[in-house]
């Protein structure tokens, strides 16, 4: 009887703690990258502390991004918190999809977030996610190929000098490229790259009545050059190539040079990479016209409007993009593998500032204005994508379009116009023209 | 003479079906191996066959990063649900179609084959907002549900093609006995079929297993099946030949062995009729 | 046999099934019809009211649809001729008397178990890799240039992997209709002095015929669907977007619900052209 009475008392305990349990369960939607994989190895810490248990969804970038969009825009529910990047947030949050983030505690210190990345998370000044980190995008380069092929690498090259550098430090025999670069498809992968970079020879995607600028003389410039060095200097099949990609082929000692987001920065000098040891930094290339190749984004966390659980998400999302969380993670895995970009106060520590990308990755960011990202004046903001709705649809086509070209399939001129035809398409059936 | 010449033939068609068997199975099997190397070994160059250090390192990273229990016994209620559900309401449609056939039996036959060309991915936003309404996404009920019915028509088909077989004196003999309806399918009918709904039950549970949309779209943490687990290492930074081997072998292993252990039954019974 | 009570039992039978799917066919069918008749677009305030036939006037009249439809008839004819090619000659193979058998037969069933996802990531990544894919070695190894297989030679790449997870499928319903092949008949006919090709084809492949159709019916039904594969290896990339593919882009990726639908729409009809066809050819087959 006495058993009997035990046994009820402790199931009936388990169910409450159960329900408490399940009362405040966070569910988090997050892209399978390395610093937010981190992030789930320290999610006990954050149980620990506040009683919130965190149930993570871990998926691939393009498949969370499909994930997440449809739930949003269905008001499926299924997420208290969502990992979103530059572009989706300032137009969800224009939708009133987002908890704006304006209430959070003075100890969490907003005003210590980049005012780049800041803005970037916004609407309207209001900001609606916190970066967990940001980049920019530099040049990687192997200081001791460098040497090899007898040049020295400027502060802010220009593409001519990588191009040529490039070639200097290909050597097929040894299986080296003097330079990879992202061609995949995709609007986040090759589509980003060749955006950014056409901003420096002067391209721009729309003009200021929203005509899409493919037949301009600055897009085919763009795509001749990278074509042309790709061909000379890069890896075979660097059509297929995303980020990924790139850096295993880095890592293993295959590239000359990669010019790809500040976050690898710290991949390539870690302990999954060969070349750890002779790894240099160097801004983004130009071309002379005024603006850089680098591009301007951030992953960060969003509370989707509905969720039964507001205040908990926000306090996670204070815990996770806090500076305890940064010297956390310095703690026990040392300053380089801290997620970058995100806050002043990071660069600012004398710590910090001893890791060897700290100040170009800083730099970097601090050069790159989604605002004012073309040459000639263009009506959107963001510098390798436009941060409207069709964005994402259109720059994906397109950009398979671009991948078919470099992998010889059709001409640079096919891919432009057929490039052209698709934006313009596009931008009729959404009626901005 | 002739048994020299036959065992020679033996000896080729061996030879021979070896080697392509093999070579069919390599891609698995590399995968398998590639799961317990380093990851710097899993791209040596020249690549290593066999002689790696072996270590199990992926798959306690892969265990230590993602609950693969929870990820696994999703898949085995979901595809083990889903398919019985299914038999269930199959079975006496298929006998129905087998033993009282009418004109429009073939007609009601392929019009459910039909149902199954429905592109998926043009019918995402529909059922979507129809699962919210009815509170069923990231539900392991739902879900079960959806595959079932996208299982149905098959498993209708294959049932219907071995109630055939069964000769239809047998099923009138027991109701001269004085069987009711019920007792012909449950206990004449149902025991001659085992074949047969085995078989389908092992082709409609290796469907449901691999099924990939919809499994991947209308979960997210307590739902999600293998499928989703996979989604999590397929490109992740760095090196990830190892794990993603690692995690490719524990989302495939289970329905490997249980493929293997019935592939005989799996053999005899998949024939859709096409055996006069 | 069939009076009149178990026809009605025979249709109370049937309810179940043929009600469940009807509501699985018409529901999300009435819906993609509403859909596709109005701007929908999620990202701009969603649905925005009647379009008449814009979105399947817009959906045809794009660059893409044409090629769409080739890329997903190519790989369609593609998988079906391999599969059912080798399947037959493996399925003759594996019927001979050998050694070990029932250890090939399950060599040779093996991809068939395996999810899309993963053969599609293990054979784009650890195959197909032009750097560090297995076959890159191999290229290597016999002095070739390695080939970048998802770039220069996508459908091939695309429908080898397909075919590789189907061939399975095929060679065993193609085993099983040759091992009932009558032995006698063969005989006889090696006897009256047929030679082998003649025997193959005036007495196997016609009793192969109902098999084939099978085949050729049930992987149809699949790979008018397929996805996951294409997702994974080129993402649409290099002339591999087939339908299906498009209609993917269409709703998820520039998030144009209206248009995707009125593409559903399209698959729908492409896939009963597809259906009637083949049942003119099953229907013969298949009592």
């Amino acid at each position: 009887m006495y058993l009997r009475t035990a046994l009820c008392a402790a199931s009936a305990l388990a169910l409450t703690a159960g329900a408490a349990m399940a009362q405040s369960t966070l569910t988090i939607a997050t892209v399978n990258n390395g610093d937010m994989i981190r992030m789930q190895g320290y999610t006990d810490n954050f149980t620990e502390k506040t009683g919130i248990a965190v149930e993570w969804v871990t998926l691939e970038e393009n498949v969370l991004r499909s994930r997440v969009t449809t739930d949003i825009t269905t008001k499926g529910g299924q997420f208290d918190i969502m990992t979103i990047g530059m572009y989706e947030t300032p137009i969800w949050g224009a939708n009133g999809w987002l908890v704006p983030l304006d209430d959070l505690s003075a100890e969490y210190d907003v005003g210590d977030i980049l005012p780049a990345m800041a803005g970037g998370l916004s609407h309207e000044g209001t900001l609606y996610a916190a970066p967990f980190y940001g980049e920019s995008s530099m040049i990687m380069y192997r200081t001791d190929l460098m040497e090899k092929a007898g040049m020295e690498m400027p502060d802010a090259p220009t593409w001519e000098f990588v191009r040529e550098a490039a070639a200097a430090m290909t050597d097929r025999d040894a299986d080296i490229n003097g330079i990879c670069l992202r061609g995949k498809a995709g609007w986040g992968e090759g589509g980003a790259f060749i955006t950014a970079m056409s901003n420096s020879f002067g391209a721009r995607w729309f003009d200021m009545e929203w005509n899409a600028q493919f037949d301009t003389e600055a897009w085919a410039n763009t795509l001749n050059f990278y074509k042309g060095m790709m061909d000379e200097s890069g890896p075979a099949g660097y059509a297929t190539n995303g980020f990924n990609e790139n850096l295993s082929l880095f890592n293993q000692g295959k590239c000359g040079m990669w010019i790809d987001a500040t976050v690898a920065a710290s991949f390539v000098t870690g302990d999954d990479s060969t070349v750890a040891d002779s790894v240099g930094f160097a801004l983004a290339p130009d071309t002379g016209l005024g603006k850089r190749s680098n591009w301007l984004w951030a992953w960060a966390l969003a509370v989707p409007a509905g969720t039964q659980q507001e205040a908990e998400a926000k306090q996670f999302i204070e815990w996770a993009t806090s500076k305890d969380y940064i010297a956390l993670v310095a703690e026990n895995e040392g300053w380089a593998n801290v997620p970058p970009g995100a806050r002043t106060s990071l660069y600012e520590n004398p710590e910090y500032q001893k890791v060897p990308f700290a100040q170009k990755t800083l730099d970097s960011i601090l050069s790159a204005d989604p605002t004012d990202s073309t040459v000639e004046p263009s009506p959107y903001v963001g510098i390798q994508f436009a941060a409207i709705p069709e964005f994402a649809g259109i720059a994906t086509e397109v950009s398979q379009e671009f991948s078919a070209a470099y992998a010889g399939q059709q001409s640079i001129e096919d891919a432009l116009a057929k490039a052209q035809a698709i934006t313009n398409e596009a931008m009729e059936a959404a009626g901005y023209r | 003479m002739a048994r020299a010449v036959t065992n020679q033939r033996k000896m080729i068609n061996t030879g021979a079906a070896w080697i392509i068997g093999l070579l069919i199975f390599f891609p698995i099997l590399w995968t398998i191996l590639t799961s317990f190397k380093s990851e710097a070994q899993a791209i040596a160059d020249p690549p290593i066959f066999l002689f790696f250090d072996w270590t199990t390192e992926n798959y306690s990273t892969v265990m230590e990063r993602s609950n693969y229990g929870r990820f696994l016994w999703n898949s085995i209620f979901i595809a083990g649900g889903s398919t019985i559900l299914g038999i269930i309401i199959a079975v006496p449609a298929a006998w129905s179609m087998a033993f009282v056939p009418s004109k429009r039996t073939k007609d009601i036959l392929l019009w459910m084959l039909s149902t199954k060309m429905l592109p998926a991915v043009g019918v995402l936003y529909p059922i979507y907002l129809l699962f919210i309404q009815f509170g069923l996404l990231d539900n392991v009920y739902g879900l079960t549900f959806v595959l079932m019915l996208i299982n149905l028509p098959i498993i209708v088909w294959m049932l219907y093609t071995y109630f055939r077989e069964i000769p239809g004196e047998i099923l009138e003999a027991a109701r001269m006995d004085g069987a009711t309806l019920r007792d012909e399918i449950l206990y004449v009918l149902t025991p001659m079929a085992i074949p047969g709904i085995a078989s389908t039950l092992l082709l409609n549970f290796i469907l449901a297993w691999n099924e990939a949309f919809w499994t991947l779209n209308l979960t997210a943490a307590k739902a999600a099946p293998l499928t989703a687990f996979i989604a999590s290492y397929s490109s992740p930074e760095g090196l990830f030949y190892a794990k993603l081997s690692a995690a490719s072998t524990m989302a495939i292993a289970p329905i490997l062995i249980l493929g293997w252990f019935s592939q005989k039954q799996l053999v005899r019974g998949l024939t859709f009729g096409a055996v006069k | 046999m069939a009076t009149k009570a178990s026809r009605s039992a025979a249709r109370v039978m049937m309810a179940p099934a043929v009600v469940l799917l009807l509501g699985w066919m018409l529901v999300p069918l009435i819906m993609t019809l509403w859909f596709s008749f109005r701007t929908y677009l999620p990202l701009r305030g969603g649905d925005q009211g009647w379009t008449g036939f814009d979105n399947y006037v817009r959906f045809v009249t794009s660059s893409s649809f044409w090629p769409a439809i080739s890329t997903t008839l190519v790989l369609l004819i593609g998988v079906l001729t391999i599969t059912i090619v080798f399947g037959i000659l493996l399925a003759i193979l594996l019927d001979q008397p050998m050694w070990g058998q029932g250890v090939v037969r399950i060599l040779v069933i093996a991809p068939f178990f395996v999810m899309p996802t993963v053969s599609a990531l293990v054979w784009k990544n650890i195959f197909m890799d032009p750097t560090n894919g297995l076959l890159a070695h191999l290229w290597r190894f016999f002095g070739a240039e390695s080939v970048s297989w998802l770039s220069d030679a996508p459908m091939v790449s695309l429908i080898m992997i397909v075919s590789w997870q189907w061939l399975p499928f095929a060679t065993l319903i193609l085993l099983t209709a040759i091992q009932s092949l009558d032995g006698e008949q063969m005989e006889a006919a090696e006897m009256d002095g047929a030679s082998v090709l003649s025997r193959f084809f005036y007495i196997a492949l016609p009793h192969l015929s109902r098999a084939i159709t099978i085949v050729i019916l049930i992987q149809t039904i699949f790979l008018l669907a397929i996805f996951a594969e294409i997702f994974v290896t080129t993402g649409g990339a290099f002339g591999t977007r087939t339908l299906s593919y498009l209609i993917f882009q269409r709703v998820l990726e520039s998030q144009n619900i209206g248009l995707g639908s009125a593409g559903g729409v399209y698959a729908i009809i492409l896939a009963n052209i597809v259906a009637i066809f083949l049942m003119r050819i099953v229907g013969k087959n298949l009592d």
